[in-house]
């Protein structure tokens, strides 16, 4: 019987040849990941160990990210726990304010995240990885302090779903509205315990900021990891950026998958997923009237050059509804450096929104951006759970940046073409 | 391990952005984090909650971020075990991890109502109704997993089997 590229990948890391769902495994992984919000208490857990140092001082990434630069003292003192341990163990991946991005747009940049490894992350969002044929899966503070310790992480091996997306896409339609729809479709439960595997021509012709943006919400469907195999598009982007060897693993033709889903995506039109899970989702034609107070573009969904683009494109030549304040938060600072240099951000600020450094700062109700009681915000962002960003009588709607652009424009959440004839 | 509580009850899908909300992980304190635990789903849970006290949850409890704030929040609050039909992935594993006592039993969920009172033994996986007199069987855990909870979480364990 032949395998699926996640029960690869997880063999390849242990000393088996072969596994099978439900097997527990304690496997090497390649990267320990974590947060401003999950490290510190990582660095806790990890002194309790008793160990000397890191596992290997060049594969513990620590990214200060969610409420940087810091917002208050609370959150200084909490990003100088980080830089200190950083320094202490002399690790060569902690990003200071002025080179960090948003932690999932920034490694796979940096070239930190390469097909065939394991990459555990101290945030839910790791599985973007999934998108260049890696296995990246969120875990908790504890893990990663016992993996920044061991360099392992104990896993139950997943049984895969496998997706197939054919047919051409709309206009205005990208890799957001694959996932909402798909989210919508099986709903936020839809994959718990389990691999995602997205794949089909749809998925081949997706450019790689596309793949990220679907990889990273395979979580809000439960998912363990959402993987797309490794192609010429992925070596291509990785030219120049991977800082190691790597490996491409391929399901076989004959793995086992528990379920296979297939998807015509020519049907498909901009999803909108409404308040306050991720798979109420709607085709945008259908949102009905809904006033917005807010327009967030950004996040480790929809903060990369492509999605700025699509954005720009919107709003040049339009301006901000009065009533609407519109922020843009590029995913990193090359991303910052090549909007500026494309004249994206003359765009943005002519139309009337708002530019900022890389943060996540609305995404999860941190900073730049909260939302009051009764207020409502379109985003690009990957949850829209009660109080996500901001007061829990606030809403929240998730689009990609097309829908989220035209919404800023019209001050209600609108269709790229009502804007764009 | 026997433990007896009474029950708060929520619906499928509590995220850990409810749990414990995002604009409090500026700190990791007990105090902080059991002040403000439930509160966008229940905003005097912290007042009502007694030390011992079990939170029933529908499907896919622990949804969302993978902030271990959230079962860390529900600990420190006082609660004794959370009994759910389902458990989000790194919710499960951050549970496991710092000794915070789940388990899976679907028709326990059903058939228990806010205020019961529950008498759960973690060891052998048995949940009993006390206002009904009906018992119930939760999933096991594998072997692996016991381990590290009769270790006292994934630390204790480390510590005990080496790195
Ligand atoms: S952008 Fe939002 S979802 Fe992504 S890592 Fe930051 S807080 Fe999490």
């Amino acid at each position: 019987m032949g395998m699926t590229m996640i029960e690869k990948i997880l063999a390849a890391h242990t000393e088996y040849d072969e596994l099978k769902p439900g097997q527990i495994v304690n496997a090497e992984v390649d990267i320990v990941l974590g947060n401003d919000i999950t490290t510190p208490v990582a660095i806790e857990e990890f002194n309790k160990i008793g160990v000397e140092t890191v596992f290997d001082k060049d594969r513990v990434v620590i990214v200060p990210d969610h409420f940087a630069p810091s917002k208050d003292i609370q959150a200084a003192e909490q990003v100088k726990m980080l830089r200190e341990f950083a320094r202490k163990h002399e690790l060569t991946n902690f990003f200071e304010i002025g080179q960090m991005g948003i932690e999932h747009v920034l490694l796979p940049e940096k070239g930190l995240a390469l097909p065939g490894e394991i990459i555990v992350g101290a945030d839910s969002h790791t599985c973007t990885y999934g998108a260049l044929g890696a296995l990246g899966t969120g875990v908790g503070s504890t893990d990663m302090a016992a993996a920044m310790a061991t360099g392992k992480a104990w896993f139950k091996v997943p049984p895969t779903i496998k997706f197939v997306y054919t047919g051409e896409l709309q206009p205005w339609v990208s890799g957001k509205d694959l996932i909402l729809y798909t989210i919508g479709k099986i709903g936020v439960d839809g994959a718990l315990y389990k691999a995602m595997e997205f794949t089909g021509e749809a998925i081949s012709n997706l450019s790689m900021d596309g793949r990220m943006t679907m990889s990273n919400m395979a979580i809000e469907a439960g998912g363990k990891a959402g993987l797309i195999e490794a192609d010429d598009k992925t070596v291509e982007y990785l030219k120049g950026r991977a800082v190691r060897d790597y490996n491409i693993y391929q399901s076989d033709e004959d793995a086992e998958y528990e379920e296979v889903i297939e998807i015509d995506v020519s049907q498909i039109e901009p999803q909108v997923a409404f308040p306050s899970l991720p798979d109420n989702t709607r085709g945008v034609s259908e949102a009905g009237e809904v006033k917005i107070h807010q327009s967030v573009i950004g996040s480790c969904t929809n903060g990369r050059i492509e999605d700025l683009r699509a954005a720009a494109k919107i709003l040049e030549f339009n301006k901000i509804h009065p009533d609407v304040r519109c922020l843009i938060f590029p995913g990193t600072q090359d991303i910052y450096k090549q909007a500026v240099n494309e004249g994206l951000v003359e765009i943005f600020i002519e139309a009337g929104a708002a530019f900022s450094t890389p943060t996540c700062g609305p995404c999860l109700g941190g900073h730049m951006g909260i939302l009051a009681e009764g207020e409502r915000a379109i985003s690009t962002t990957n949850r829209n759970f009660v109080g996500r960003m901001g007061s829990p009588k606030s809403e929240v709607y998730l689009s990609s940046p097309a829908v989220a652009a035209a919404s800023a424009v019209k001050g209600y959440i609108a269709a790229p073409e009502e804007v764009i004839k | 391990m026997k433990l007896k509580g009474k029950v708060f009850k929520y619906g499928d899908n509590v995220d850990t952005d409810v749990i414990i909300p995002a604009r409090y992980l500026t700190s990791s304190s007990p105090e902080v984090l059991a002040a403000h635990c439930m509160e966008d789903i229940d905003a005097d849970f912290a007042e009502k909650v007694e030390a011992g006290d079990i939170i029933v949850g529908g499907k896919n409890f622990g949804s969302g971020s993978s902030r271990e704030h959230a079962p860390l929040a529900i600990k420190y609050a006082g609660v004794a075990c959370v009994v759910a039909e389902s458990f989000a992935r790194i919710f499960y594993r951050n549970s496991i991890n710092i000794g915070l006592p789940i388990l899976e039993c679907p028709e326990a969920v059903e058939a228990t109502e806010a205020g019961d009172t529950l008498e759960v033994d973690i060891d052998q996986g048995i949940v009993k109704n006390l206002r009904t007199g009906e018992s119930y069987q939760a999933e096991a855990f594998p072997p692996f997993m016991q381990e590290i909870i009769k270790d006292g979480g994934l630390i204790e364990h480390i510590k005990k089997v080496g790195v």
